[in-house]
């Protein structure tokens, strides 16, 4: 029954977001700032996943394959369609629901707390609208470049390993990340991460903006926002991979 | 004016509000007093709309506030201000930003005539421009709450709510912010309701109190009238404290 009202109650509250901000000077005031905080300052952990997951990958499938029937370029083949088609969007937006799930949960958890989101509606402001809308707007955005910044890096990762060790010829490398190349993988990946981009905002700020008590609601409602948003993208992994590939 | 009428509120079966009625004056304090769980901080919600009613009439200079739709409760909320418990200042924000925010949201004037507003209300509160791009974590308490008051009348309120206003205060920023809260409700002849179980405040400004206990409105009066009222329920509350029973037999 608590899946039923949940679900209710964020139809509810995304019915409340998506309609004409009451400013929308304020909305784009506060548009950069979230680009900012949610995609802009998420780079960093991205670029250290991808690069390390990118290597690890090279070497995991080289010394995985070590069949002289397979040709020399599946390496930067297998590295390539990995990063592509599942860790950049996937894993990497399940690292994000970590990162930019709790920041949000706890964000407008603290601000429904303190009474900051009261002082928000008795103003005559949809604070749902004026909170919400442009986090969800600002990390749909984003994603789609933190995802392929996330692949970009994470072939540079593996083109790494080539250089800096005797694994694998960056000759090779480079001819496995080329070959037969499928452009709708990126065009898929990038579909999936919009999906996921949405979720985990949406499903975090419902978390934060449902938190009642004091900091230990906040918490249980960011690990919530963490816990479902995860469960969610999985799913919906399940069902875009479905739609789109099958 | 804001009159309510056979107010009944209730939670999960509990019923917490029971057939309160009371009138609350323009350019005057109204107090709501009571102990700790009385239901008053559930009444002042009530009337602001943050809680719905189950039966009864809140009206804001004849516009019942159960009846209207969202669309004209955020109307209504234009005209209102809140001073809460804790502030509810905006974080992220400075002091400025904090009072500009309504300004911002509302007003058409120029960023110019906006700032100048937000110095005045500010100016109001005495608060000086030191402050002025400071963060509300960056100040004490007490300033808090006069950021909170100065953000509150940004928009020249017809109506102002505060709820435990001196909470947490020391008595003397209490009594400063209590001050402020009496000169400008008659400054600006605006319909003040405060939620509080500070005597002192009851005392220092209470023009017309309500008195609610266990969910019933018990006793209404002025802070002159309290001294004198034999209300067994209001004079275990007003006059726990011996200092108050002092005060009391002085007064008799």
């Amino acid at each position: 029954m608590n899946i039923v009202k949940d679900i209710g109650l964020y139809s509810l509250l995304m019915y409340r977001v998506f309609v004409k901000p009451d400013r929308g000077r304020m909305f784009w005031k506060q548009l950069p700032k979230e680009l900012e905080k949610l995609g802009l300052a998420s780079l960093p952990i991205v670029i250290i996943i991808s690069i390390f997951i990118g290597a690890i990958m090279t070497i995991q499938t080289k010394l995985n394959t070590e069949n002289p029937l397979l040709p020399t370029y599946s390496t930067g083949l297998v590295t390539r369609d990995t990063l592509l088609l599942e860790f950049s969007s996937t894993i990497m937006c399940l690292i994000l629901a970590g990162k930019v799930g709790s920041n949000i949960a706890s964000e407008i958890g603290t601000m429904r707390i303190t009474e900051q989101i009261d002082a928000i509606e008795i103003m005559g402001i949809n604070s749902a609208n004026y909170l919400i809308l442009p986090k969800i707007t600002a990390f749909v955005l984003m994603m789609p470049f933190l995802v392929i910044f996330s692949m970009a890096i994470g072939l540079t990762g593996g083109y790494l390993v080539g250089a800096f060790s005797d694994i694998i010829t960056t000759a090779d490398y480079l001819l496995g990340i080329q070959y037969a190349f499928i452009p709708y993988y990126v065009f898929y990946s990038v579909v999936k991460s919009l999906v996921f981009a949405f979720l985990i905002s949406s499903v975090a700020a419902y978390y934060g903006y449902n938190a009642y008590g004091g900091a230990l609601d906040v918490g249980k409602a960011s690990t919530n926002a963490v816990v479902n948003s995860s469960i969610l993208i999985l799913f919906f992994n399940l069902l875009v991979t479905n739609l789109m590939l099958n | 004016m804001i009159e309510v009428s056979h107010l009944f509120k209730s939670f999960d079966g509990e019923q917490v509000l029971k057939d309160i009625s009371a009138v609350f004056e323009t350019g005057k304090c109204n107090m709501i007093i009571g102990q700790s769980g009385s239901g008053k901080t559930v009444l002042m919600k009530s009337i602001i709309g943050l809680h719905r009613v189950d039966s009864g009439k809140i009206e804001y200079d004849s516009r019942n506030l159960p009846d209207m739709r969202m669309r004209d409760i955020r109307r209504l909320r234009r005209e209102v201000g809140m001073l809460f418990q804790g502030s509810a200042l905006f974080d992220s924000m400075t002091v400025m930003e904090n009072v500009m925010y309504p300004l911002e949201m509302f007003s058409s004037s120029t960023r110019l005539e906006m700032e100048n507003r937000a110095k005045f209300c500010l100016d109001r509160v005495n608060l000086n421009e030191h402050s002025y791009h400071l963060f509300p974590s960056e100040i004490s308490g007490g300033m808090q709450k006069r950021v909170a008051i100065a953000r509150a009348i940004a928009l020249n309120p017809k109506y102002l709510f505060c709820d435990e206003p001196n909470s947490g205060l020391d008595p003397k920023t209490s009594l400063i912010i209590d001050q402020l809260i009496y000169e400008i409700t008659h400054e600006f002849n605006i319909t003040t309701i405060i939620n509080s179980h500070d005597m002192n405040s009851v005392i220092e400004m209470g023009e017309n109190i309500i008195f609610i206990n266990n969910g019933i409105m018990a006793w209404s009066g002025t802070n002159k009238d309290i001294y004198l009222a034999d209300n067994e329920d209001l004079n275990d509350f007003v006059f726990a404290s011996e200092l108050y029973k002092q005060v009391k037999k002085i007064n008799q």
